[in-house]
């Protein structure tokens, strides 16, 4: 009986020390609490952790800037960013079985994407796939996968694709300016990135926008000089003519005479900006701008007019020709047949060698060096292209008599197709030289006089003898508006000095020929099916455009140009 | 034993309890208690919103299983004390086998077999025995001189350690060590000699070095390892401690609001809903939150341990204050692992996490505690 009782005086004794241990306890715990969660200063106490949250969801994200659009003059565009979605993983969350259901949504087969997953196994970062369509992203995120996601990205697109290829240029994947005016202007056009700061949870996915760092700035739009009609028309016609005659390649630039902008620069062969599988590097030259050449005879009647200048000869001084060739040095120079006695007017009507080096050789071959490069010869336009060739034109302390007569005629220098646009355009524009631009100018550049508009006005009306019958490009000659211009058949230099067979088929001209609007210069790159003289393969390149061109720019006909044309009384 | 005797030793107790003999006392309710376990049911499923991702699916299972759990209490409160006493033993045998069961045939999760599936449900038979054997200890000790000689000292044990090491086999060491310490906390109430609680503790230090290397599994000596140093495998077995003591440190004193909490609701935090509920309550509302939280459990516990030193006899008074004890320490041990004091075993935060079974063990203990506390006088003199 007495144990009992003594038991529970015992067990009471007990529940209260029991209560004490319980307090005692509590109190760790919430001791132990309250160093994680409030005392300040202790070793990964709660201003560590809370940035460890912190540092665990909060993400800083890119917001990609809109990159600009270029249009041509009149806003038509030719390269625009659409939106669309890069797939990006983050390596460390993304669950190995799950990469071939993966693979599988993005049409990749495993093994490939296992590969490129080990490859940045210490990543937090790959992409996936880049610039898909919204909705085929949408069918890859809707699988769930921890890690992925998407980020909103621009992707370049060219509406005229080949049409506008080398001007325009393109943009790499990540809409950087790699080519053309998109790499020229690439700082103009870019923008900048902003950013936000967003809340992600463990797989990856982005939980809210937290707030806005920077807003992305968009990038300034571009308006090229070119007119997309117009571009289109050149486009066609050179292409067309390139595959009739079998070339290897040909240019076309047409310049507006009044403000020195380029209406339109195509070139043979292009390429589809849009779909760069299978780029040539062949195909991706602007030939316009970066393709230096012999001119030949279209460089004769701006020697004639460094001869005009210099007082050396008068649009009717005779020359005689006879007997139709001329020893000059080691060399015969050749023309055709005998012209006999003709006057200046007539070597450029019939691009009499003989006539133009006897010419010449009257000169001071400075002089006529000087022209050229008054006229732009041997240095680049202002228009900035990435790539733009200056050509050649070389200088001499003692000149032997064929090299003057050569460079008389468009041998031994080299220039462009845009260079020679530029010269024929101060010719047509009364000897006022432009600088060559390629965007768009809202307000009438400057021109500088080169040479005085006397010799101009006598050089075009050489010049439109030309394509009157008789001339070397009747062809060239359009029903309404006069025209004048001047053919070109250079020979190509190969391996072992200038070839027999291989040509280049120029014509450059302006119209209408008495208040010129236009110059136009067609380059056709050794044509291989039989025709090669710049007359027969060129000129009617030119001549196609030309016509369209004035059309478009609503340039009225010449009346006096259409009875001529249709054999009238004059 | 005469009644007599008991009597005279606590007549405050008596006098106490008989004006209090009314309509709760004969509906078997002790409303203390009562008013303290909705609070904290209600406290529960308002965390259990937020740690489940704002979905009403989980509140609404818990809710339900809340009412099974009250309507268990109340029933388990109308069994009188002596029918439990004669029970007991039955029940504890058929926990045992379904022990043995779950050895067998059990489902099992992440390497352990704990589970049988009864039709379409699944229940864990180690929850029988966390109630069978406190109350079968009490019943077998209190019918007993007391202090405990050694002979019944080592009966006792015995029928601890059997259940014991029938969970340590599923593994789950963490409901056999609560469980046996639910019997443990018996004998040290009935009175168990220092002698013996020395000896234990001694042999307990002894017995540390062979536990460590031929009785604990791989993933338990990771986890105290883990405890030590949770950098050391910080997206493995140090992921879940290194988030929850970020959730919990990340809410400060008042927290960051409920449903605000990014550790849980970004999906960090693992068993956000279950066993480490507390750190979304710690992260959303603050070390106060957790402060309340506690001082709920302490009233319960103190209203647990007020009806065990005013029970009627040794076996309402052995298993009141067993019971009250087991809930601390499941209270302790939870919030001790997701805070980072203790090594972390599967213990769910009593009445919070999210757990049917555990949650209606733990009312069906409450049950027990109301009929201790109601229990009719009887009738002296």
């Amino acid at each position: 009986m007495k144990r009992v009782a003594k038991t529970f005086q015992l067990a009471a004794w007990r529940f209260y020390f029991s209560t004490c241990v319980l307090i005692a306890l509590v109190l760790l715990l919430i001791w132990h609490l309250a160093r994680v969660q409030v005392l300040p200063g202790e070793e990964k106490g709660f201003e560590f952790l809370q940035h460890q949250g912190e540092a665990r969801s909060v993400r800083e994200e890119r917001i990609a800037a809109y990159r600009g659009v270029i249009t041509d003059r009149n806003g038509e565009p030719l390269a625009v960013s659409t939106p669309v979605q890069s797939l990006w993983a983050n390596p460390q969350l993304l669950p190995p079985h799950e990469v071939p259901r993966l693979a599988k949504s993005l049409g990749m087969s495993a093994d490939a994407l296992q590969k490129r997953i080990a490859a940045h196994s210490t990543k937090e970062f790959m992409y996936l796939k880049r610039h898909l369509p919204p909705q085929d992203a949408e069918s890859v995120l809707a699988l769930d996968i921890a890690g992925v996601s998407a980020e909103l990205e621009y992707r370049r697109y060219y509406p005229a694709a080949e049409v506008t290829a080398h001007l325009v240029g393109f943009t790499n994947v990540d809409e950087r300016g790699q080519e053309g005016l998109e790499l020229a202007y690439d700082e103009w056009l870019v923008g900048s990135a902003g950013a936000k700061q967003v809340q992600r949870d463990l797989r990856g996915r982005n939980i809210k926008e937290l707030q806005l760092l920077r807003a992305a700035k968009p990038g300034n739009d571009l308006a090229l000089s070119i007119d997309l009609r117009l571009q289109y028309l050149a486009y066609r016609e050179l292409k067309a003519a390139v595959q009739a005659h079998q070339a290897r390649g040909g240019s076309l630039v047409v310049v507006d005479v009044s403000t020195g902008e380029v209406l339109a620069m195509a070139n043979q062969p292009s390429y589809n900006p849009n779909d760069r599988a299978n780029l040539k590097p062949a195909a991706m030259r602007n030939r316009a701008m970066t393709d230096q050449f012999e001119p030949g005879s279209t460089m004769k009647p701006l020697t004639i007019m460094a001869a005009l200048e210099a007082g050396r000869v008068q649009s009717h001084t005779p020359i005689e020709t006879s007997p139709g060739y001329i020893r000059v040095g080691k060399k015969t120079l050749l023309d055709p047949v005998n012209y006999g006695l003709i006057d200046v007017t007539k070597v450029i009507t019939k691009s009499s060698q003989v006539g133009l080096t006897k010419v010449a050789l009257k000169m001071d071959p400075q002089e006529i060096r000087d022209m050229y490069v008054r006229l732009g010869f041997g240095q680049t336009s202002e228009s900035g292209f990435p790539g733009e060739s200056a050509g050649l034109l070389p200088n001499y302390t003692k000149w032997q008599p064929i090299v003057q007569a050569n460079y008389a005629f468009g041998y031994g220098l080299t220039v462009t197709a845009v260079q020679l646009a530029q010269a024929y355009s101060v010719v047509a524009g009364g000897g006022v030289k432009r600088p060559v631009s390629l965007l768009k100018m809202d307000a009438q550049s400057e021109g500088k006089q080169v040479v005085a508009n006397a010799f101009t006005h006598a050089l075009v009306r050489m010049l439109k003898t030309v394509v009157e019958p008789g001339g070397t490009a009747t062809r060239a000659k359009l029903d309404g508006y006069t025209v004048a211009g001047k053919t070109g058949t250079a020979h190509k230099v190969g391996p072992n000095g200038y070839e027999a067979s291989r040509y280049r088929s120029l014509f450059a001209g302006m119209a209408p020929a008495d208040d010129p609007r236009l110059a136009i210069v067609v380059v056709i790159d050794e044509p291989g099916a039989g025709k090669y003289f710049g007359g027969d393969v060129a000129a009617p390149v030119f001549a196609r455009v030309t016509e369209g061109a004035l059309r478009m720019l609503q340039v009225p006909p010449e009346p006096k140009a259409l009875i001529a044309a249709r054999g009238g009384v004059r | 034993m005469s009644g007599g005797d008991f009597r005279r030793s606590m007549p405050e107790a008596h006098a106490d309890l008989r004006r209090k003999a009314g309509l709760m006392q004969s509906l078997h309710i002790d409303l203390p208690l009562l008013v303290l376990l909705m609070a904290l049911s209600a406290f529960g499923l308002i965390v259990l919103y937020s740690a489940a991702g704002s979905e009403l699916h989980y509140v609404k299972r818990q809710a339900v299983f809340f009412v099974l759990g009250f309507i268990g209490m109340f029933i388990v409160a109308q069994i009188p004390l002596s029918m439990m006493q004669r029970w007991a033993p039955w029940v504890y045998a058929g926990g045992l086998i379904l022990l043995v069961l779950v050895l067998l045939v059990g489902t099992g999760a992440k390497g352990a077999q704990r589970w049988l599936g009864v039709g379409g449900f699944r229940f864990q038979p180690s929850e029988i025995l966390k109630l069978a054997v406190p109350v079968l200890l009490a019943g077998y000790l209190s019918r007993r001189l007391l202090p405990p000689t050694f002979k019944h000292i080592a009966w006792a044990l015995v029928l601890i350690g059997v259940p014991t090491v029938l969970i340590l086999k599923q593994p789950d060491l963490g409901t056999s060590l609560l469980i046996a310490q639910s019997g443990v906390i018996v004998l040290f109430f009935a009175g168990l000699g220092w002698r013996y609680i020395l000896g234990a503790l001694i042999l307990a230090a002894s017995a540390l070095y062979p536990m460590w290397h031929y009785v604990m599994h791989d993933y338990q000596k990771q986890r105290v390892l883990t405890l030590l140093n949770p950098e050391a495998d910080k997206l493995g077995a140090g992921w879940n401690i290194i988030q929850s003591k970020t959730a919990i440190g990340s809410g400060g004193l008042e927290g960051k609001g409920w449903l605000s909490g990014t550790q849980s609701h970004l999906n960090f935090l693992p068993e956000s809903h279950t066993d480490f509920i507390i750190a979304v309550l710690a992260e959303e509302f603050g070390l106060l939150g957790v402060i309340l939280l506690m001082a709920l459990y302490v009233f319960i516990i103190a209203r647990g341990f007020m009806i065990a030193i005013k029970a009627q006899d040794s076996f309402g008074r052995l298993l009141a204050g067993a019971l009250t004890f087991t809930l601390f320490v499941y209270v302790f041990v939870n919030m001790g692992m997701v805070s980072g004091l203790l090594p972390i075993v599967g213990v769910p935060l009593p009445l919070v996490s999210h757990g049917g079974t555990s949650l209606l063990t733990l009312m069906a203990g409450f049950g027990v505690l109301m009929a201790i506390s109601t229990e009719r006088r009887r009738v002296t003199l």
